[in-house]
């Protein structure tokens, strides 16, 4: 099989997971995003994996090793990410990240928060 | 020891043995070619037209429900192509943890922040076209460099597969043991972290407010004599928490 194939489509993979983390709003369709663009690395290690074992006889099988370690990591992220996010949901009543605004600087129309003792409510709150 | 012989192995051997033989590969393998593709390329073609159909209705639906199920569809097409890159342990790997368990976390995640059934029109930001751009543009790029640099090189799927199970799980239990069990430490870590994170911590909650509200208290007089809009500010957001 030519390596194009899946290096091509672990590209495109991952350029649909590059555009979902940016233009999507929910967190967890960000989260849904980013496994996107994992799982698109994986096709990668997986094809460079078989392609090496036979062109360089490599031996050591790195690539799906590595694609098992990724996998198991993004099973640990996506469980810290809806805890997160979720706890987000229950503080806040909302899971949209464009209104997590707190550490945001530099907008015209927070002006009136940046008096001291309100800076310091917020740091709290 | 493996360890002590790996980077050996992996530096003295790999680059002579590609840089030598990757010319005489593709002179050898010259009967291949884009125009006539085997039946496993366009068997892997179809399929990964499938996957990135339904990866890109993931990232554009805008039923929420809807596109944890395309990306079903997009993880079972990428172990469709995992079982014809003969590498099988990781397709059902990939059929258990992301199929299985993720998916099926990332549905109880929307459930459990009330998401709403049926379409959402907030679901893209303002920013779409600027990702849009971005997305495109890395795309091409990427696209563009790695045609390039793998255009003469081929895949040899031909003999004993080179993920079955048997070699995985030697290279892993020969090569990989310790980052293996770290990475068994690691979900431990994340089990309790997420344990921690989402439980409702009610002798804790108590404790800072009281602190935070002090703070308001104090700092009150001054945003009082100052302006209204201020004055309302914190308790808006004594409001939300």
């Amino acid at each position: 099989m030519h390596l194009a194939y899946p290096a091509v489509l672990s590209a495109l993979l991952f350029c649909t997971g590059l555009y979902g983390v940016l233009a999507r709003r929910n967190a967890i369709l960000v989260l849904m995003s980013v496994e996107l663009m994992l799982n698109a690395v994986n096709l990668n290690l997986v094809a460079f994996d078989v392609w090496l074992s036979r062109a360089a006889e490599e031996t050591l099988h790195s690539g799906q090793a590595l694609t098992l370690f990724t996998i198991a990591i993004a099973a640990a992220e996506i469980g810290i990410g809806l805890a997160i996010v979720l706890a987000v949901h229950r503080n806040r009543g909302t899971a949209d990240i464009d209104k997590l605004r707190d550490t945001a600087e530099g907008h015209g129309t927070d002006t009136p928060e940046t008096e001291p003792g309100t800076e310091k409510a917020e740091a709290t709150a | 020891m493996t360890f002590a012989q790996a980077p050996h192995v992996t530096l003295a051997q790999a680059p002579h043995v590609t840089l030598a033989q990757a010319p005489h590969v593709t002179l050898a393998q010259a009967p291949h070619g884009f125009l006539s593709p085997t039946g496993v390329e366009i068997a892997f073609l179809l399929v990964g037209l499938v996957t990135f159909g339904a990866a890109l209705v993931t990232v554009t639906t805008r039923q929420l429900v809807h596109a944890a199920l395309w990306l079903v569809v997009t993880l079972g097409g990428l172990a469709v192509e995992y079982l014809l890159l003969t590498a099988e342990f990781i397709a059902w790997v990939q059929v258990l943890i992301y199929v299985g368990s993720v998916v099926v976390l990332l549905l109880f995640g929307l459930m459990l922040t009330r998401a709403p059934i049926g379409r959402s029109p907030d679901a893209d930001s303002g920013n779409r076209w600027a990702a849009l751009i971005v997305a495109v543009a890395a795309a091409a790029a990427l696209v563009w460099v790695v045609v390039d640099a793998f255009r003469t090189t081929w895949i040899d799927l031909d003999g004993p597969a080179a993920g079955s199970t048997e070699a995985t799980g030697a290279s892993l239990f020969q090569n990989w043991v310790l980052p293996f069990e770290a990475l068994s430490v690691l979900l431990l870590a994340a089990l309790v972290g997420a344990i921690v994170l989402s439980r409702k911590a009610k002798e804790e909650s108590s404790s800072p407010p009281v602190n935070a509200r002090g703070v308001t208290k104090s700092s009150r007089p001054v945003t009082e004599s100052s302006d209204p809009q201020v004055r309302a500010n914190p308790a808006e957001q004594e409001g939300t928490r």
